[in-house]
This record gives C-alpha cells, sequence and structure tokens, in this order.
C-alpha cells in the first residue's frame, strides 16, 4: 500500500494549490482525482484574483491570497495569462458611490491599493460604459488568470517535489488513515484533505450547496474593456441566499474575448443553460455596457459555484483532526486558492499564516458539532 | 417570429428538399429551413450567372415548390429540443424565427474534413469543396494553377469544376493507393450510373495528371505562389501552383443531432429502416447518418419524409435502393480510408486548431494514458473557438483518435443582443463603426 | 425576409479596405476579398487567414463589414456599396 503524509482529494485549483505548497514544505503528496484535473468549477468560472471585502475575513483572505498570486505572477507560465488589468467596481446611483468611498477607506486602512473614480474619470477608464455612472472604485492590482493552466502548472510543481497524482478514481472512504478508492486501491496517510467542490459525499455533515451559474464569451473585441468591471450590486447577490439573482461582471481576457456574467441559483442541479436567467443577465449586462449587444457570442455554458450558509470557505480540520476541508470557496475558488493552501499547510504543519484560521474552521457550523456531540 | 408546423426539416440541400417535398405531398404542414440565401446545399451550390443549371437540381427544387412546403432561407439554427421547440437566428434581420414542431427531420448535410500538414493554414490553400464553392461564389480564378489534393471522389468533381471555370489543373493528388481506387472501381460497375459519371469527369478532366497514392506533405508561399511538396512515400517533389486545393473528404454534420440527444455512432446519426433516431419524433436524413452522396440522400430525405407524416409503408418500395447506396457509402470509406502517413504530416509547430491557433506538440502533449482531450480542450483551448471544433474536431479524431462530442447551444455564434429580451430594431442598434477598431 | 434587388445591373461595387472591387451580382462578399487578393483575418499568434471552407464552418473568411466585426464573409452577398475592412 502505497503511503503519504498528506493525500488531497480532489485536483481543483484549491486541491492542486494545497498539493503545490504541501510538496515545497517537503511532504510526500498524493493527490486523487478521478475526473479531469481542473475540469469542473475550476474550468468554469472567470479565473479572477480580486479582493472582496464583504465581511473582514473574507477581505483578510482574499487579499492575502490575491497577493500570493501576484507574488508568483513572474513565475507562472505564459499560458495561466495572468493580468494585473484591475477591477472596477461601478456605481450606478448615489447610494453605490456611497459605498464607493466606504470601501475606498476600508481598501486603504489595510493598504490594499485603490482609488475613486468620478464620472469623467470612469468614462475615459471604461469609454464602452454608458453614460451617466457616477463613479467607481478602481482596485489595479485584481487580475485574471486562466485557472485550468494554474491547476497543471500547481501539480506539475507538486510532481517536480515527489507528489503523485492519482487519476480516473474517486475515493470512496477517507478516515483513520487510509484513502480507499472506488478502484479498490488503498492509500496509507496520515492526514487527508478534501478539496472536492460541489462533491459532499465525503463530508455529507458540510452545508455546502451547489450554486449554479451561467457565463458567455464572445469573439475576440481587443481594447473593447480595460479592467474586470463588476457592478456593486454583485456583492448583494452573493449574500442572497435564497432566490436567483443575477449581478453584471464582465471581464477581458488576454485574447481579447470578453468573459459576462454572472448568476446565481439556488438549488439547480441541471448543467443545462436556462435562456430566462441568460436573457436577465445579459439584459443587465447590456444596462451597463450598451455597445455589448452587438458583440458576438462564441460560447454560452454554466458551472456550479460551491457555497456555504455563512460565505466564508471552510478550510481546516474536522473534529477527526485527520481528516481535513477546504471547501465552500462559492465564486472565489480561484481568488482565495493560494490563501487556502497556506492554512492548510499551516493546520498540517504549524507553518505561520498572517490571518487568523478561525473564522475558516470548519467546526463553526454547528451542524458538525450536533454531529459529533 | 413563432411558427407552428407539423415537421420542421433542417437543411436544404437534397435530402432536406426531398423529406419536405414527401410530407409536403402528403398533406402536412412543413417547414424547410436552411442558412444559406439559396437552397441546394453544397453539393448544388448556386454558381452566380449560372446560365444552364443542374438538372437533377431543377427537378427537385420544382418538386418542392409544388408541394405545398414554406421555405425559410437565411435561418441558422442554433438551438433546439426534442420537446418540440427550435430556434434559428436570422442575422440578415438580427431576429429570431422561433418553430415548434412535432417532428423534425434533420438533414444537416456535410462538411470537408482537413488534416493538418506544414503550411496548411496559409493564404492560397483552401478546401476542396472549399475553394469550389468559392468560384461559384465569385472568386475568379481563370488562367490560375491549381493543385487538387487530398482523397475522396470529391477531388474529381472539383477538378473538372475548376478546369471548366477556366483554370490550369496542375494534378489531382489522390492519398488512397491505386489498388484501393481500383477495387472500387470494380465496384463502380454494379452501379452503372455512377459509372458513367466516373468516366465522364475523366474526360473532363483529359490531361490532367491523376496520381493516386500521393499526398501534401507541406506548403509553402514563395512571393504570390504556392509551393506544394507532394509525397509518394518512396519520394517527394515540389508542384508550384497559384492555389491549392485540399480536403481529405466528408465528415457528417451531427452537432445538431447531438444537441438533440441522439445517439450518434462513428460513422453518423443512428438511424433505423424509416430514418427515425433514437429519438421518436426525430428524424435524420442524407449525409449526416453517414457518407453516402446524393442520389443516397434524395432516398433518405423522401423515406423520413414519408415517415415523418406517418406513411412509413409507402416508403419500403424505396428501402432496397436505399440500402444499396449505404453500402456504397460504406465502400467509399473503405476506399478513402485515410493512410497513416495522414497522421504525422504535422510538425511540432504545425497549427491544428485555427481558431486558438494551438499546435501540434500541445496537443500530443495530452495524447497519453494519462490525459486526453477534454484535458487537451481544457489546457489548449482547442475547439474552443466560433468554429466550435468543427475544424480541428475530425483532424483530432484522426490524429490522436479524440471524440468532439461536447456541443452545446448557441450551435453557431449569435449577437448579444440575439440573447437579450426583445432585440432592438436595427434603426435603434447601430453597430458602432468604432467596433472595428478593437481589430 | 431577404431582399429582392431590382437594379438593373448585373455587377456590384463594394470596398476592400477601401478598393473598389467590381463583381458580378449575387457573389459572395468571400470573393471579392479573393479577387482583391485580400487576407480577411490575422490569427491568434499572427498569421494571415483567409477562407477555407467556402461554407461557413471554418470562420477563417471573417471580416468587419459595414462596421460589424467577425463577419463571415461567405456567408454574405455581396450589396452595392458594402464596405470590408479586414484585419490586415
Amino acid at each position: 500500500m502505497e503511503m503519504f503524509d498528506v493525500v488531497i482529494l480532489g485536483a481543483g485549483i484549491v486541491g492542486a494549490a494545497c498539493a503545490r505548497e504541501c510538496a515545497l514544505a517537503g511532504l510526500r503528496v498524493g493527490i486523487v482525482e478521478p475526473a479531469v484535473p481542473g475540469g469542473a468549477a475550476s474550468a468554469a468560472g472567470m479565473g479572477h484574483l480580486v479582493v472582496i471585502d464583504d465581511s473582514p475575513a473574507q477581505l483578510a483572505l482574499s487579499h492575502y491570497s490575491r497577493d500570493l498570486w501576484r507574488g508568483l505572477s513572474s513565475a507562472l507560465p505564459s499560458r495561466v495569462e495572468y493580468q494585473e488589468s484591475g477591477t472596477l467596481w461601478v456605481a450606478a446611483n448615489a447610494e453605490e458611490m456611497a459605498e464607493v468611498h466606504s470601501k475606498r477607506l476600508t481598501h486603504s486602512r489595510l493598504g490594499i491599493a485603490s482609488e475613486v473614480l468620478d464620472e469623467l474619470a470612469l468614462r475615459e477608464a471604461e469609454p464602452n460604459l454608458r453614460q451617466g455612472l457616477p463613479g467607481a472604485l478602481r482596485v489595479p492590482n485584481d487580475g485574471v488568470i486562466y485557472p485550468p493552466a494554474a491547476v497543471a502548472y500547481f501539480l506539475s510543481s507538486a510532481e517536480q517535489h515527489g507528489a503523485r497524482l492519482i487519476r480516473g478514481s474517486a475515493a470512496v472512504r477517507a478516515g483513520k488513515g487510509e484513502v480507499v478508492l472506488a478502484d479498490g486501491t488503498r492509500l496509507g496517510t496520515g492526514r487527508i484533505v478534501i478539496a472536492t467542490g460541489i462533491d459532499v459525499r465525503l463530508c455529507p455533515w458540510l452545508k455546502v450547496q451547489p450554486r449554479k451559474g451561467h457565463l458567455v464569451i464572445t469573439d475576440r473585441y481587443p481594447g473593447f474593456a480595460h479592467h474586470q468591471i463588476v457592478e456593486l450590486g454583485y456583492l448583494k447577490s452573493t449574500q442572497n441566499l435564497a432566490a436567483d439573482s443575477v449581478a453584471f461582471n464582465l471581464q477581458p481576457r488576454k485574447t481579447g474575448q470578453l468573459l459576462i456574467g454572472s448568476s446565481r441559483q439556488y438549488g439547480e442541479l441541471a448543467g443545462k443553460a436556462d435562456a430566462e436567467i441568460l436573457r436577465t443577465m445579459l439584459d443587465r449586462a447590456v444596462e451597463y455596457v450598451p455597445a455589448l449587444r452587438s458583440l458576438s457570442v462564441v460560447r454560452v455554458w454554466t458551472g456550479f459555484r460551491a457555497a456555504t450558509s455563512d460565505k466564508l470557505p471552510l478550510i481546516g480540520p474536522t473534529p477527526d483532526e485527520s481528516v481535513l476541508v477546504a471547501m465552500g470557496f462559492e465564486g472565489l475558488g480561484i481568488t482565495n486558492a493560494f490563501g487556502a493552501a497556506r492554512l492548510i499547510l499551516h493546520h498540517l504543519t504549524g507553518t505561520h499564516v498572517p490571518l487568523d484560521p478561525a473564522p475558516f474552521l470548519p467546526t463553526r457550523t454547528r451542524a458538525i458539532e450536533a454531529q459529533y456531540a | 417570429m413563432n411558427h407552428a408546423f407539423e415537421i420542421v426539416v433542417v437543411g436544404a440541400g437534397p435530402a432536406g428538399l426531398a423529406a419536405a417535398t414527401a410530407a409536403g405531398f402528403a398533406g402536412s404542414r412543413v417547414a424547410l429551413l436552411d442558412d444559406n440565401p439559396h437552397v441546394g446545399g453544397q453539393i448544388w451550390r448556386s454558381s452566380i450567372g449560372e446560365s444552364r443549371q443542374n438538372r437533377a437540381k431543377a427537378f427537385v427544387v420544382a418538386r418542392f415548390e409544388a408541394s405545398g412546403a414554406s421555405l425559410f432561407r437565411g435561418c441558422q439554427v442554433v438551438d433546439a429540443n426534442p420537446a418540440g421547440h427550435l430556434s434559428a437566428w436570422v442575422e440578415a434581420t438580427q431576429a429570431w424565427e422561433t418553430f415548434s414542431f412535432e417532428r423534425l427531420i434533420i438533414a444537416t448535410g456535410a462538411r470537408e474534413r482537413f488534416l493538418p500538414f506544414p503550411g496548411w493554414t496559409l493564404p492560397g490553400v483552401f478546401g476542396a469543396g472549399g475553394l469550389q464553392a468559392l468560384v461559384r461564389g465569385g472568386f475568379d480564378i481563370r488562367g490560375k494553377r491549381i493543385a487538387v489534393a487530398g482523397t475522396g471522389p470529391l477531388l474529381l468533381a472539383v477538378a473538372a469544376h475548376l478546369k471548366k471555370d477556366g483554370a490550369d489543373i496542375a494534378l489531382v493528388a489522390e492519398q488512397a493507393p491505386l489498388q484501393r481506387l481500383m477495387a472500387f472501381g470494380l465496384n463502380l460497375f454494379s452501379r452503372p450510373a455512377k459509372l458513367f459519371q466516373g468516366i465522364r469527369l475523366r474526360a473532363e478532366l483529359a490531361g490532367v495528371p491523376y496520381r493516386a497514392g500521393c499526398w501534401p506533405v507541406a506548403a509553402e508561399r514563395e512571393r504570390n505562389l504556392q509551393a506544394v511538396q507532394f509525397s509518394n512515400g518512396l519520394h517527394t517533389w515540389t508542384e508550384h501552383c497559384d492555389l491549392l486545393a485540399c480536403g481529405f473528404h466528408l465528415v457528417p454534420n451531427t452537432e445538431l443531432a447531438i444537441l438533440l440527444g441522439c445517439i450518434v455512432g462513428d460513422h453518423g446519426v443512428q438511424i433505423d429502416t424509416n430514418q427515425q433516431t433514437s429519438i421518436p419524433n426525430l428524424y435524420c436524413a442524407g449525409e449526416p447518418t453517414g457518407i453516402a452522396g446524393v442520389d443516397a440522400a434524395m432516398l433518405q430525405g423522401e423515406i423520413a419524409g414519408l415517415a415523418a407524416c406517418g406513411l412509413a409503408a409507402s416508403a419500403a418500395r424505396l428501402h432496397r435502393k436505399r440500402d444499396a447506396h449505404a453500402a456504397f457509402g460504406r465502400a467509399m470509406d473503405r476506399a478513402f480510408a485515410l493512410r497513416n502517413e495522414l497522421r504525422t504530416l504535422s510538425e511540432p509547430d504545425t497549427i491544428v486548431c485555427r481558431c486558438e491557433d494551438v499546435r501540434f506538440a500541445q496537443l500530443k502533449a495530452h495524447a497519453t494514458p494519462q490525459s486526453g482531450w477534454t484535458d487537451a480542450k481544457l489546457q489548449t483551448r482547442c475547439g474552443m473557438g466560433p468554429c466550435q471544433g468543427r475544424v480541428c474536431g475530425p483532424a483530432v479524431n484522426a490524429l490522436f483518435g479524440w471524440r468532439n462530442t461536447s456541443v452545446r447551444s448557441p450551435l453557431f455564434p449569435i449577437p448579444i443582443v440575439a440573447l437579450c429580451s426583445a432585440p432592438l430594431s436595427t434603426t435603434e442598434v447601430e453597430i458602432p463603426d468604432v467596433l472595428e477598431n478593437y481589430l | 425576409m431577404l431582399e429582392v434587388d431590382d437594379s438593373s445591373s448585373t455587377t456590384v461595387d463594394v470596398y476592400v479596405n477601401g478598393k473598389q472591387v467590381r463583381m458580378p451580382k449575387g457573389a459572395m462578399l468571400a470573393a471579392a476579398l479573393l479577387n482583391a487578393g485580400a487576407a480577411c483575418r490575422v490569427s491568434e499568434t499572427g498569421e494571415s487567414r483567409t477562407a477555407l471552407c467556402g461554407m461557413g464552418i471554418c470562420f477563417e473568411c471573417r471580416a468587419s463589414v459595414n462596421g460589424a466585426p467577425h463577419q463571415r464573409t461567405c456567408q454574405i452577398v455581396c450589396r452595392e456599396g458594402m464596405r470590408v475592412r479586414t484585419q490586415l
């Protein structure tokens, strides 16, 4: 039976990032991936690296993680397409403009670079935005990557440091020093990290719900947009835990293609695109950027984010200390993967992390406490 | 606009025309849709200023026009579901035409198969059927020296057509070995009409070198000339010409069938003796069921049209001929099967996916037991461009055995306005000239 | 619906990158580009590309037509005065 120090279940961006951290730290790492590495939520999303301030814990994690990405950016191969295009949080009215200013204060207190753009400056920054928007917050150090390539890079980096990727079979049991795969393979291991996205079969007590999203990608229009553009209502959309919602989000890729989102639906498990949601989503997009109307749509797809009930991911040990989870990243899987990997390494080996792990502990949810009471 | 029909036929080539005609004469309310401005599909594509029309086409079109079926041109089908709804986008009017149907007949035809080789993406290199289509559309090739290469009966037809339009044909290079062609030729004796067609083509091409067992290995552009290197496995030589027309037989357009959930095998859409697919109210006729030529397409179309009207029994008289043509199609597949050398023409930097400029080496890296097509697509974006794998799909299938079966709506690119509420009328939407500056 | 062109002329003038190209009525725009010797687009890694398939599935013949980018020129009938800009 092959022996590991840690076996990571799931080779999405989070699992791959964890594998790399652990392997670089000298641990003997196994990664179990039944399907295609980076092929699920990691492939479906926009690939944005964005600081989100909807709670102090989220702000701390996303800031920390985003800056880890920035630090690695020069080492990332070109196919990862790292771009520091920045984010524009666009205000549609006076109320949202006030939010822009308060965000700026929050950011500056933590040393996160940002600037307020007034109506004129916003038009200069993004000429295709409609007239009459009072302004935006520009966060210049936010970025974009192409996640599947980042996953491949993390995995190959881990493999170069001795990690082993085991493909083709899912884990059916994990715990008590062992991982058993569907094909009967047994892996001996000290610790286990579950990073399986919306698949909670091995940890059903985790309150993680799939949250369906739609994305549209256009043909190439280089220079059409320069920043990732997000409406301030995006945050309200992520916070809405019950109803379907859309929020405008536009992202230019290095190729010149534009990614347009976003939508959130609970309780919807079918992968097929929903014409109604798509219509609502694109109506909203066209409100902000009218010239989008004539752009050519090349593909439409859906993906499933893993959402928790308090909008924070679950990172850390379960009541069974040998089993850790890195789950529930909702729309911030790409951004927070790096920080999550450092937190996981901290939990495994005690390495220092410059942020408080407590808000992310899986044991914070009452359901687990009840289960293990 | 929304339309309700009993039967909708997608594709107005020979199969679709035959299907709509049969169903129309049987009294059903039928709609025939095509994305082109004219009917005829590819094989009967209109030439501009065509004085003498193809007689078979003229006859079929006349019958169609008398059948009572409704024709919708310029309609590109981008979405459909077997519950009985289909959406087509009309570029010319920037509007949707949606259809509800009780039964659907898929007659989406075929497209050329392209295989990569060094230089195949250069201007001056066209598909074989591709060049013919462009010439029919007004490309002036008088006096141009053209090499025709690849595989399949299409090459001879293309060469004959180009010659008639004033080109000088340098050679027709057929990759199939002479022995296999002879065997296929003998096969033709059992089909007199096809034999005659073959002889007539040869006569038209009198004086044109027809070489079996050779294939293009590289194309280079020297000033405005193509220098195409050919090989027969023993030695290589260079042909100088203005244009290279190169295509490797045909592959079925099965995207709509896959989107609808029909079972699709290696040769095409799975159908029963009544041209019914694995989904009861969906039928398929012509090339999507397997490449077999225009006569097969027309027979299958008629059978499908009758079956869709509940008159399958009256189509029984056509089955024997239809099956004979299907057998001919399979014989064609065998005769023109791709030789192994064609799979290794690419150099590491030869482009395989033209939409995304993905090179052979990038894809080959995933041709391992630990990887595969899905990995390759994700990592390289091969197949994720506007053509949605229509060009690179058959190529990676030939090169690596990968099958591109993931099909999603929209089947063809559409403007964002199509997916929004109530597209504005053309007077309200000014396509900003400034968009041009983004290119 | 598709327009009926009832002018008596048998030719149509289109403009490829500003240059006048005379085509027979009913000709496709991609043919005009080819007759003018113009490539259609520039690929992801900078290659010059022209039409390949002639039937609207390869997307290599895309050019900007009357200001609208990424139009498949092999699917567009030449109309008097059409302006085509290629990526050169």
